[in-house]
């Protein structure tokens, strides 16, 4: 098995990294300044670009391996979080990004994102939650609102939605973040933070589908509304938000995050966001806010901490099995069981 | 391996068939396994079959509670676990009522009669005791009052009522073990080893053991006193194995000899399971083993491993394959090494858990959407699942495919005394990753096509972490070479083309087809998997009568080997035993257009050699005689 000396990472650009394949996204979707950010990104990760491999599934964000000229695979519906463990059991060295959709990642494949995230492998996950299915030509999703009116369910969803930040909490993942696709800066703070962090990462990235979803986002991440209704969590901060931090995020006696005036209760009332609370329950209470449409929205780390990663303890296992037992020795193997002769 | 006590007053027999039938909470399949080991160790040929119910405990004392262990031994070269037992030990009234059937006539029983009570014999569904009317009229009977003699046994040695009870099962080991002069030394042994620190078990244990088997040499059971002489086995090392574990080995030699890490992503089901429990014991080997949150993560792993340059690996029964269809196929498409192995059990659904069946091959072959055909491969003895394992990843390298190992429920848990091979005497597997460019790009800088084909029409294996190589795969049609996204339809065309050419070039490197028996005969009996063992034995005893016969086994189910239509169509009647209903049959009628006959069979139970005899003979009769 080869690694890339640590040493010689050579210069690269956004260029290096880009396929020569013709990006087929629908023109003016969100996933193309996701790729941006990506890619502008990489340069300058200290990383190699054999080092590097993009699994994804189905769907329109899925297609996003083929235009990365790293190591990739557009594996099947759902199945990239259970197939991206095995490679990076087999390979730690190698950095692993998955790349889904809402449908792909919390419908078909709900089941290995919540087991990949409780299972802490060192996988970087990134979920483009448009609330849509589009390369089906939408039909709705598990992040749809109820009532959403598409073409699967043309008198009004009456299907509940998942919060996909309240589901990775859920699981104890042990990193989880939002963004979205209007922010290339903050895209690329959790881009990074995601790379960073020793275990399973979530990014959750709001995307939009300008072709059967528009504007999905409108009412949180256009520029003019962006600064009353994003509610950018800092670690070891006051939760503050608004264009003056006039509002902020403050615990009630049940423990759940409600919007407050900072003029009304202090700044000393303000919960102070502690990512690395090894407790999910307030982060979970975090997530909670934006539980609908329309309403102030965190984004940023949710959660960062430490859990022991599940590919290199599965190495240290190895390792330690073949310092006290030494490297396998295939005849004491077969002769293991009690033998007799014949001659 | 020579305290067999006092053999001199046994008479010698050449096999015998021993059936331990008991509760379910009895510990027969442990007494069985006992009894096998230490008659293995004396040198004597055997061939087992655990039989036991899906229920961990069913109701104490019920028909459905019933399991019992099957097992011949011979002085002389065997294949199966028997016909009709010539002993049933019956450990109470249930195992009697719902084993009886199988014993030969006039063949012995041994009762522990103890469990003859009211409460028991109702459960068993008994009105009035069958030691008490002609229920067992014509056969010996041995009434024996086991747990009683057991507590005996154990009263001094402060063990609690209950503890001293459950030793029973050693009490009836002992007396087998008197009966055919077993050694007692591998038992005793076993007793340390597995129940050490456990001192009050070790005690009533052993106590039993040796009350059974002194009550066989003060009982006046001496015209019950049997020695079986060691078999003449090929000269060389053996030791006793089970389907599973030799699997299990097979897979560890085959990344021993590939020089390749094996990544095992498997989900609990039986009877797979023991072969995930035994490679992941192995890690000083560098196996990696996954337990998924299902059959589809499972195989999505191995195939993730395998994209990573390891041997991706799978273990599974039925309906896992059934899950595993979509990624299995991605595979295909893919071209990587992957294999899947299928120990297969009675279907559909859950049909029968803990039953034999070889109902999945068609699964195996066909059981994606799409064109998507790919290797199978079948095992057919216990010992001989290392082969085979082996062979599955040999091909899964060589060829980059998917490959499909088909064991089944009675290779898995049946076991036989196993020649070992020397180490350095196994075959080599060339994992020949890809390491440089293969092309050269239109400005004259080294490029890389991840579908650029050798001489086998296999792709390279260039895995992540190698500089240069950086390729896109995915489940999308490609084209041919370059591997980019192509919706051509003629490159559509030629990709199902090649994707079936390279599995069929399999069959160049296959040896030649074994015709085993008489190759000049009219008949010839044509098997798969695990109905090697009762075949074999028909076979032989029909020649011992005088009666021409051939047998084909296929190892090989896909490709099937060139020579085989050909080797068919001699034969006025090819007649084909299989545990399914007759789905080898048709593959070869589609094939060959040859009139193949089927001899199908799913109860859940192995053929016996002298059933297929029959059935074969009335199957021939059927169609008439010689063309
Ligand atoms: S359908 Fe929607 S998500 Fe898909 S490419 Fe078009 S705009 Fe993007």
């Amino acid at each position: 098995m080869s690694t890339a000396p640590e040493t010689a990472i050579p210069v690269t650009t956004k260029k290096d990294w880009a396929t020569d394949q013709e990006v087929r996204w629908c023109p003016g979707c969100g996933d193309y300044s996701i790729l941006t950010a990506v890619q502008l990104m990489l340069p300058d990760l200290g990383v190699t670009r054999e080092n590097t491999v993009f699994i994804s599934g189905i769907g329109c964000a899925a297609r996003f391996p083929y235009y990365m000229n790293t190591y990739g695979m557009h594996s099947i519906h759902g199945r990239a979080p259970a197939i991206s463990p095995g490679l990076k059991l087999a390979r730690p060295e190698i950095d692993v990004w998955v790349i889904g959709g809402d449908g792909d990642m919390l419908s078909i494949g709900g089941n290995h994102l919540i087991h990949a995230l409780r299972r802490n492998v060192n996988i970087n996950i990134l979920l483009f939650n448009n609330r849509i299915y589009g390369l089906t030509k939408g039909q709705y999703s598990p992040t749809s609102e109820v009532g959403k009116v598409t073409k699967s369910t043309p008198f009004g969803s009456v299907d509940a939605p998942f919060n996909p930040i309240s589901v990775a909490l859920g699981a104890e993942a042990s990193f989880v973040a939002r963004t979205h696709d209007m922010d290339r800066k903050h895209m690329q703070a959790m881009f990074r933070r995601a790379h960073a962090h020793q275990g399973a990462a979530l990014v959750e990235v709001f995307q939009n589908c300008n072709v059967f979803n528009d504007g999905a986002y409108d009412t949180i991440t256009k520029k003019d509304v962006r600064g009353h209704m994003l509610i950018d969590l800092q670690h070891g901060e006051p939760i503050r938000f608004g264009p003056d931090g006039e509002r902020g995020v403050a615990l009630d006696g049940r423990g759940l995050a409600t919007i407050v005036d900072v003029a009304d209760v202090g700044v000393d009332a303000l919960l102070v966001h502690d990512e690395a609370d090894p407790d999910p329950s307030v982060a979970f209470a975090l997530s909670r806010l934006s539980n609908g449409v329309g309403r102030p929205t965190p984004i940023g780390v949710f959660r960062a901490v430490d859990r022991p990663e599940y590919a290199s303890a599965t190495s240290a296992q190895l390792a330690e099995a073949q310092a006290a037992q030494g490297p396998g020795d295939l005849h004491a193997l077969l002769h293991s069981q009690p033998t007799w002769d014949v001659s | 391996m020579t305290d067999v006590a006092d053999s001199s007053t046994a008479r010698e027999l050449s096999q015998v068939i021993i059936r331990f039938a008991g509760d379910s909470g009895d510990g027969m399949q442990l007494t069985g396994d006992r009894f096998t080991n230490a008659s293995a160790l004396f040198g004597n040929d055997l061939a087992t079959l655990p039989d036991f119910p899906a229920e961990i405990r069913a109701p104490a004392g019920t028909l459905a509670g019933v399991s019992a262990f099957q097992v011949q031994i011979s002085d002389h070269d065997i294949t199966t676990p028997g016909d009709a037992p010539n002993v049933l030990v019956a450990m109470n009234p249930a195992a009697l009522k719902s084993d009886l059937g199988r014993l030969e006539p006039g063949g012995t029983v041994i009762v522990n009669e103890d469990t003859f009570e009211d409460r028991n014999l109702a459960k068993a569904g008994y009105d009035t005791s069958p030691l008490d009317d002609d229920t067992l009229g014509g056969y010996t009977v041995i009434r024996v009052p086991m747990t009683s003699l057991t507590m005996e046994a154990c009263k001094d040695l402060g063990v609690k009522t209950r503890d001293a009870e459950r030793s029973k099962n050693f009490f009836a080991l002992g007396l087998i073990s008197w009966m055919y002069t077993r050694p007692l030394e591998p038992t005793l042994d076993w007793i340390d080893k597995k129940f050490a620190g456990k001192e009050l078990v070790i005690g009533a244990n052993k106590a039993a053991f040796k009350a059974g088997h002194a009550y066989g040499e003060t009982a006046e059971l001496g015209e019950h006193h049997f020695m079986i002489r060691p078999a003449a086995l090929e000269p060389g090392t053996y030791t006793n194995i089970n389907g599973n574990t030799a699997l299990a080995w097979g897979l560890i030699a085959a990344g021993h000899q590939a020089k390749v890490p094996l990544f095992l992503g498997s989900y609990p089901i039986t009877p797979a399971s023991d072969i995930l429990h035994e490679l992941s014991k192995h890690k000083n080997f560098g196996v990696r083993t996954l337990q998924a949150e299902d059959e589809i993560a499972a195989v999505g792993a191995a195939l993730g491993a395998s994209y990573g340059g390891h041997i991706g690996l799978t273990t599974t029964s039925g309906p896992g394959v059934a899950l595993k269809g979509e990624t299995i196929g991605l595979a295909v498409s893919l071209e990587l090494p992957l294999v899947i192995i299928d120990i297969q059990r009675g279907g559909p659904s859950t049909g029968l858990p803990t039953k034999t069946e070889a109902s999945d091959l068609m699964l195996a072959m066909y059981g994606r959407h799409g064109e998507a055909p790919l290797p199978v491969i079948a095992a057919y003895s216990p010992a001989q699942c290392f082969e085979a394992a082996l062979e599955a990843v040999r091909i899964a390298i060589t060829y980059r495919t998917p490959v499909v190992l088909l064991s089944d429920g009675y290779l898995a848990n049946g076991s036989e005394p196993w020649r070992l091979p020397d180490v350095a005497s196994l075959p080599t597997i060339e994992a020949n990753y890809a390491t440089e460019p293969n092309q050269v790009n239109e400005d004259g800088e080294p490029s890389f096509w991840p579908y650029q084909r050798d001489e086998n029409l296999a792709r390279p294996w260039a895995i992540p972490g190698t500089p240069g190589l950086m390729h896109r795969v995915g489940g999308i049609e490609k084209q041919d070479g370059t591997g980019n996204i192509s919706y051509d339809p003629a490159n559509h065309q030629h990709m199902t083309d090649i994707r079936q050419a390279r599995i069929d070039k399999i069959a160049e490197s296959l040896p030649p087809l074994d015709v085993a028996g008489d190759a000049d005969a009219d008949l010839c009996l044509l098997g798969w998997g695990s109905t090697w063992g009762a075949i074999t034995g028909a076979v032989n005893r029909m020649r011992a009568g005088g009666q021409k016969v051939a047998q084909i086994h296929l190892t090989h189910l896909n490709p099937l080997p060139t020579e085989l239509g050909d080797l068919l169509r001699r034969f006025d009647h090819v007649v084909v035993p299989e545990m399914n209903m007759g789905q080898l049959t048709r593959i070869i009628r589609a094939e060959y257009l040859v009139d193949a006959i089927s001899i199908p069979k799913v109860m859940g139970q192995p053929f016996t050699a002298g059933e297929l005899i029959e059935r074969i003979a009335a199957a021939t009769a059927a169609s008439g005689g010689p063309r």
